[in-house]
């Protein structure tokens, strides 16, 4: 019996040729006999989040949609620790049921994709670390992963972490997990740190009138000792009357001015010290006199959602583009993405979403320097279709990618797990 | 205890120590190149002093070019290299070797810059953790990871062991509170991982190497993330009547929802301990003590109290005081800060554990403690940051009675095998260095431990970078892991120790 046929007989197939292992054992078997047939495979999910990253060049697809299942939850340990493609979705419904949630406040990127919501797994939430509007305050996804097990590109099950917070027994393998858009292992297993949910908050819009004015705030929002678990910026943009339309109809809300450009901050906690911390920031940033709008919890947490889902970006058919720069470069950036891309700043100014028309590949070259003078970086996280790839999505400089290189080898010597995905050569 | 296996000894490289001497002297300035017994007798160990070594030289360079020289120059001429922060590791992570350079970051203790815009310090890895909060606080912020040697150690250590400290479980430890490091590759590659921005794309190179315990590279500069100072901290101090239920009551803070900035146990032994040592006025009638401090805006603060008090009184408390002033609240501090010299002072000697178990298990673990402290009839302490379940029981002793120190050895490794079994870990945060290294294998089995060992090779491919350190040499489940202090001469008595 060839090797080919052997892993046909013991794993399920479909039709397409994907895998399916339904345990970790199945995915240690395959990864082994791809290993010694140096056959690479794709690894999927629930395919929420495969457009992100450079498309592999494999001649095998392995999904592991049916790794599935809450393991062991423990609200009073405050963690969970799951099987790795469970959907985000069902994770939050249990914790929910306990008031307890995934603190990084998953973004939905099914909106962007598919123009509904589609969370995906935990484990292709954790291979791209994209954290939400909560990032500054309570850390990436990274930071709450304690623990996971996968199977390694020679079919070695392997595990870094456990279950508790502090932890330091050997090299922190959670962290190079994250973000590592399945090129090092395929997760079998994952471990959360869960928060409890606040009991309430607020959001609170200030309608500013210049760039500058706008880091004031910020600047001012990041300083205070009464903090905010949120601020974004949403500009004007009146050039594009599509994304005006758009932007009106997703921010509508009754004690919003979504047609101005306006920044809103979220504050949580409980009542009482949710009203102390409001007085507080108003007269840290002098708004006694300036418009105000104050939306109550009922639209609080709905403006909220549609931020985190890039529900400005539904759809989009253009490049989007997501750049994380030094906050103090922030105002620089607004002036020239004024009028030239739709866009908006999310994480108390250091998070940029762009939306790059699709004919402006160019832009994307200009962008990515910019990202990089600015301290930081940026990724293109959806292409349109006229995408050629001349320009690499991801920001990486030699030294790193030398090093990355050197990571994937140690992980996957011959390359089987998402070749290429992230950048040529790893 | 004073014996462990190092590599084996590459008598080629100690024969040539005068031209390596001479080599490095010129990739630095002479006088930072120190090679004579009395100089290098100040090196010879870290914290965890009961490991002495003298290294073959000691190297002190002054600016990221001269590492990478010397890196560059060692990796040619397979010379090992032990990279050493402020020495305060109770793990033995910088015992140097007889035939290593010891690389002392000491001399990068500067601070670069301190950017308020961005809310981050750029410093030098030798600056002191406190020492960063010194510099930021008169406008209201400070660094987050507070590990008790705080006044001491430095930051590069601290990127080095992922170091945490009380406030952890609010804040994280290092590894959540740094957003860029400048790192040398044993081969002299200058690396810089993360800067000023958050999250770095890519495969999360800083998160590798925070607690990676100087395997991997040398950091040289790390930028450091600020918050600002809460606007209110206040501390309870909350005696119980039993171990269980003081145990029971801190687990439900944590389970109600109540995240506090830190949450202290200590028994019964330490209460007296710490209270006849440092006069902190803790309630000795008590079987357990709580700490637990709350930070935020005053009326958060207010109502995170309350909800303590109802829990602690549900849990039968038999006292409760809450700090009024700062410097009440630091009082509150004082005695728990004098844990370890308080139990050197009731002891000829003690072996300090450090073992992490989930919070629920914290009455069984203590419990279990004490019979086993019944069992093999020596006194223990037991203080414990209740909030992340990370535990430091103090097992005092004899050393000079030969049964004695075996017995201690045997409780310990019991306490240890106590703290695997309730799903915990062996090492919360003193690291694993060469004193707990033979105990991975409690913890990872041979796939895990070739992974990691395989990213170590990856990096540094001849194993020059701080060689028998972290991963087993033996290959045996040895009992070890332990800290052991003699007539309290700790190495650094003055610094209290968590």
């Amino acid at each position: 019996m060839s090797t080919k046929i052997k892993i046909n007989s013991q794993i399920f197939q479909d039709s397409n040729n994907i895998y399916y292992p339904k345990d970790e054992s199945e995915v240690s078997d395959l990864i082994r006999e791809l290993y010694k047939q140096d056959s690479p495979t794709e690894i999927i999910g629930n395919n929420s989040k495969s457009f992100i990253g450079n498309k592999t060049q494999s001649a095998n697809t392995t999904s592991l949609s049916k790794i599935s299942g809450i393991i062991d939850y423990r609200p009073e340990e405050l963690y969970i620790k799951v099987k790795a493609c469970t959907p985000i979705n069902e994770i939050e419904q249990v914790l929910s049921e306990n008031n307890q949630e995934l603190a990084f406040e998953p973004i939905d990127f099914g909106y962007v994709k598919e123009g509904k919501s589609n969370k995906g797994t935990i484990a292709g939430y954790l291979s791209c670390n994209y954290a939400g509007s909560r990032r500054f305050k309570v850390g990436s996804v990274r930071d709450h992963v304690l623990g996971f097990k996968g199977v390694n590109g020679k079919g070695d099950i392997i595990k870094s972490g456990g279950t508790v917070v502090k932890n330091v027994t050997g090299y922190d393998l959670s962290k190079l997990i994250a973000g590592s858009f399945g090129t090092l292992v395929a997760l079998t297993e994952i471990t959360l740190k869960v928060l409890p949910k606040k009991d309430s908050s607020k959001t609170v819009i200030i309608y500013p009138s210049n760039f500058e004015q706008i880091y004031d705030f910020f600047n001012k929002l990041s300083s205070s000792s009464s903090e905010i678990s949120g601020a974004v910026f949403i500009p004007e943009q009146s050039k594009d009357k599509d994304f005006v339309t758009k932007k009106n109809s997703v921010f509508k809300f009754n004690d919003l001015k979504s047609n101005i450009s306006f920044i809103a901050f979220r504050v949580e906690g409980d009542k009482i010290s949710i009203e102390e911390k409001i007085n507080n920031l108003k007269k840290e940033l002098k708004l006694s006199n300036s418009d105000i709008s104050t939306l109550d919890v009922y639209q609080s947490e709905p403006f909220w959602k549609k931020v985190n889902n890039l529900e400005v970006f539904e759809k989009t058919e253009h490049n989007l583009i997501r750049m994380v720069i030094a906050p103090a470069n922030g105002s620089k950036l607004c002036k020239h993405l004024e009028n030239n891309h739709n866009y908006f700043v999310d994480w108390c100014g250091s998070l940029f979403w762009i939306e790059v028309n699709s004919k402006k590949e160019e832009k994307i070259k200009d962008l990515k320097k910019m990202a990089k003078d600015f301290g930081g970086y940026l990724t293109v996280i959806k292409t349109s279709s006229e995408y050629d790839y001349g320009e690499a999505i991801f920001t990486v400089d030699k030294v790193r990618l030398m090093i990355s290189e050197k990571i994937k080898q140690s992980f996957d010597p011959k390359r089987i797990l998402n070749p290429g995905k992230m950048y040529r050569g790893v | 205890m004073s014996e462990i296996a190092l590599p084996k000894i590459d008598s080629s490289i100690l024969n040539r120590k005068s031209e390596i001497v001479k080599k490095l002297s010129k990739l630095t300035n002479i006088e930072n190149v120190l090679s004579e017994a009395d100089e290098l007798r100040p090196y010879e160990t870290d914290a965890l002093s009961v490991y002495t070594q003298t290294p073959l030289a000691v190297v002190l360079p002054e600016n990221t070019d001269e590492v990478s020289e010397i890196l560059k120059y060692c990796h040619s001429e397979n010379i090992k290299v032990v990279p050493r922060g402020a020495g305060t590791g109770l793990s033995g992570g910088a015992l140097p070797l007889q035939d290593a350079i010891l690389l002392g970051l000491g001399k990068f203790n500067k601070i670069l810059e301190i950017d308020y815009e961005n809310k981050c310090v750029v410093t030098q890895p030798g600056v002191t953790n406190l020492g960063i909060t010194h510099a930021v606080q008169h406008k209201g912020f400070y660094y987050a990871p507070d590990p008790s040697s705080q006044l001491a150690c430095s930051i590069g250590g601290n990127v080095a062991e992922n170091s945490g400290g009380v406030h952890s479980l609010k804040y994280g430890t290092t590894t959540n509170n740094i957003l860029g490091v400048q790192m040398v590759m044993m081969d002299g590659t200058i690396c810089r991982f993360g800067g000023k921005s958050f999250d770095q794309e890519g495969y999360d190179l800083m998160g590798l190497i925070c607690g990676s315990e100087g395997l991997l590279g040398v950091v040289t500069e790390v930028t450091v993330k600020i918050l600002k100072t809460p606007e209110v901290v206040r501390a309870a101090l909350i005696g119980f009547p039993s171990i269980k239920e003081g145990g029971d009551a801190a687990s439900e803070i944590i389970s109600s929802g109540i995240v506090p900035a830190g949450m202290e146990i200590m028994d019964k032994a330490l209460i007296e301990a710490t209270d006849n040592f440092s006069k902190a006025g803790y309630p000795r009638d008590a079987e357990l003590l709580l700490i637990v401090e709350l930070d935020g805006t005053e009326s958060e603060v207010n109502e995170l109290i309350k909800k303590v008090e109802v829990i602690c009184k549900k849990n039968n408390c038999s006292s409760l005081k809450l700090s009024n002033s700062e410097k009440e609240r630091l009082s509150f501090w004082a005695g728990r800060k004098a844990a370890f010299p308080a139990c050197g002072a009731m002891a000829p000697d003690y072996y300090c554990m450090d073992g992490s178990i989930p919070r629920g298990k914290l009455a069984e673990a203590l419990l279990e403690i004490k019979k086993l402290s019944e069992k093999y009839e020596l006194p223990v302490a037991n203080c414990f940051h209740a909030g992340d379940g990370n535990l430091h029981p103090l097992i005092m002793f004899d050393g000079n009675d030969k049964e004695q120190l075996r017995k201690t050895e045997e409780f310990g490794s019991e306490i240890l095998k106590t703290c695997v079994r309730l799903g915990g870990v062996i090492t919360g945060e003193h690291g694993v260095g060469i004193e707990k290294r033979e105990l991975m294998c409690e913890m990872f089995n041979d796939n895990d431990i070739q992974q990691q060992l395989s990213i170590k090779k990856s990096l540094d491919e001849k194993n020059l970078l701080n060689p028998g350190k972290v991963y087993p040499i033996l290959r045996k489940c040895a009992e070890e892991g332990r800290v052991h202090v003699h007539k309290n001469k700790d190495k650094f008595p003055d610094l209290p120790r968590f």
